[in-house]
């Protein structure tokens, strides 16, 4: 009996997270479309709802009622599961972001390498939806996406090694409540560009979206896949989007802390800070998109492996110097 | 505890299942898949015995980076036919009885080494060092990981880069003929190599070189 009352608390608990998180992916991809049309001087989706806010619903919604294809040459059990892997996975990461110093589903010693190992398992739900669908373009654009996610998850993984030297901790209200007095972007700010620029390579987002190049591969490795496998994949994207935004925010930008401890600021909850950060940050990415044109795949490569990966190894000697130097090892 | 034990079991089964299944699919990248399935599947059984860190970077070494690399050469190099073609070849029944005798052997060594720890006289007691030290099993690796097996830490650092220089050694080649981006050249051009002003007399044009 008592596990059952434990299970239903963790089960509301986590109902209490996720209805949020999916509501804010659908609200953020009708942000990314307003705003990609802002700076292409259209109205973007303006129609359904006020301001066109339900257009994503509207959009769920005609994906639901199309009928699923499933190839007769492809392998189906992968083909199903491969859209479920990318959903889940996006959404299981959701666990360990503080929202404040309390308000957390999983206070985990090891949360930083948590996330790092949900997104590192993200690719195998772009190589399962390409392979599966037993077609050309699916398969070159799963194997294109596979090589760019590995190569750019060492830089992050890096520069996570960064922050954790000024930390001491990979818990990722330690990493928060350590930037009390200086937010690690003023420090860390070529890391901080770095690890933006590597987000957006390993969210498949333009100028990085290779896998899914329309001018090439049609639609990469989501050719094949129609109706609400599709939306899954789609929704599963923006949801990695916001996460690579949250882990952004946190590992630079403070978490849930106010930008000043003085009196207007500290009136608001630590909530609505995160959200704003990650808000800030997916604005960025959004921004990005509209303005810059896409890599060529030689060239992607070689600013992963040539000139981020370098680049955030010398600053690795960098930080654990300077801290060894000046006494400022963080030890408990 | 009867939670623990349900979730022990059923990690286990799961581990154990798709281990027999990586070598008794036919399609390869099933093979595979179910390799993935196993690897995660022990890294929750770390982390239900305490063991976050290794828990955590099981899934990030093994899954996250090896078992892609997997996946791409099952992909590229169409095993699963030669798998085919092997299994049914007369050639095959000759393998199976040195596979037998390597099993066993492993098999063997697994239950002594089992045995060996289980009986033996100093038995590092795993509840109740953290108990007594109260610091998590990240930072106690840490500390005898940087002290006493530094060397051998270090060692095996090197080993895996001469592991690396040697792969690269192994699969660099000078191509020839291929035309090759250069960002010095492209940045350095000049306005002079580039353009040239020519005087064109009427009636005779103007012969470009390429």
């Amino acid at each position: 009996m008592e596990y059952l009352s434990i299970l239903f608390d963790q089960v509301y608990k986590i109902l209490f997270l996720l209805i949020p998180v999916l509501v804010s992916v659908a609200m953020v991809v009708w942000l990314d479309r307003r705003v990609w049309a802002f700076v292409q001087k259209r109205q973007g989706p303006n129609v359904v709802g006020p301001f066109g806010l339900l257009q994503t619903i509207a959009d769920a919604l005609k994906y639901i009622f199309k009928e699923i294809i499933i190839p007769s040459s492809s392998n189906k059990v992968i083909f199903i599961l491969a859209p479920i892997v990318t959903m889940t996975l996006a959404l299981i990461a959701w666990a360990v972001i503080p929202f404040s110093a309390t308000q957390v589903l999983a206070d985990i010693n090891v949360g930083i390498l948590y996330l790092f190992a949900v997104s590192s398992l993200g690719v195998y739900g772009i190589i399962m939806g390409g392979w599966a669908s037993n077609s050309k373009y699916p398969f070159l654009g799963a194997i294109r996406s596979a090589a760019q996610m590995v190569s750019y998850e060492v830089s992050i993984g890096v520069i996570i090694i960064n922050v954790l030297l000024c930390v001491g901790s990979l818990n990722l209200n330690d990493i928060v409540i350590a930037q009390q007095n200086l937010w690690f972007v003023i420090p860390l700010f070529p890391m901080f560009v770095i690890f933006f620029i590597s987000a957006l390579a390993e969210t498949n987002r333009p100028p990085f979206d290779l896998p899914e190049a329309e001018a090439e591969l049609v639609a990469g490795y989501q050719t094949e896949y129609s109706g609400m496998m599709y939306a899954m994949f789609w929704l599963g994207e923006y949801a990695n989007i916001l996460l690579m935004c949250a882990i952004g925010a946190i590992l630079f930008l403070g978490g849930w802390l106010s930008p000043l401890e003085i009196y207007p600021f500290t009136l608001v909850p630590g909530p609505v800070w995160l959200v704003l950060k990650i808000l800030l940050l997916f604005l960025l990415f959004a921004l990005v998109k509209a303005i810059v044109p896409r890599y060529r795949y030689d060239q992607l490569m070689k600013l992963g492996w040539k000139v981020f990966l370098p680049l955030s190894l010398i600053w690795v000697v960098l930080t654990a110097s300077y801290l060894f130097y000046f006494n400022l090892l963080p030890v408990n | 505890m009867i939670a623990h034990s349900i979730f022990f079991y059923t990690f286990s089964i799961i581990a154990i299942v798709s281990a027999i299944m990586v070598t008794a699919s036919k399609n390869t990248v099933h093979s595979v898949f179910f390799l993935i399935l196993d690897f995660i599947s022990i890294s929750c059984l770390f982390i239900m015995i305490g063991a976050e860190f290794l828990g955590m970077i099981m899934l990030i070494v093994y899954v996250g980076a090896v078992a892609v690399l997997f996946l791409f050469v099952v992909m590229m190099l169409n095993v699963a036919q030669q798998k085919n073609q092997w299994f049914s070849s007369e050639e095959s029944s000759k393998h199976i009885p040195v596979g037998l005798i390597i099993s066993t052997l492993i098999f063997v060594e697994l239950i002594i080494v089992v045995g060996g720890w289980k009986y033996k006289p100093d038995l590092f007691d795993i509840n109740n060092s953290i108990e007594i030290n109260n610091v998590s099993n990240t930072h106690s690796l840490g500390q005898v990981l940087y002290t006493d097996y530094i060397h051998i830490f270090q060692i095996s650092g090197m080993i895996l880069l001469v592991a690396m220089i040697g792969a690269i050694v192994l699969t660099f080649r000078k191509r020839v003929g291929v035309k090759t981006q250069s960002y010095i050249k492209q940045i350095s051009r000049e306005r002079s190599d580039g353009v040239s002003v020519v005087k064109v007399e009427s009636n005779k044009g103007v012969r470009i070189d390429d």
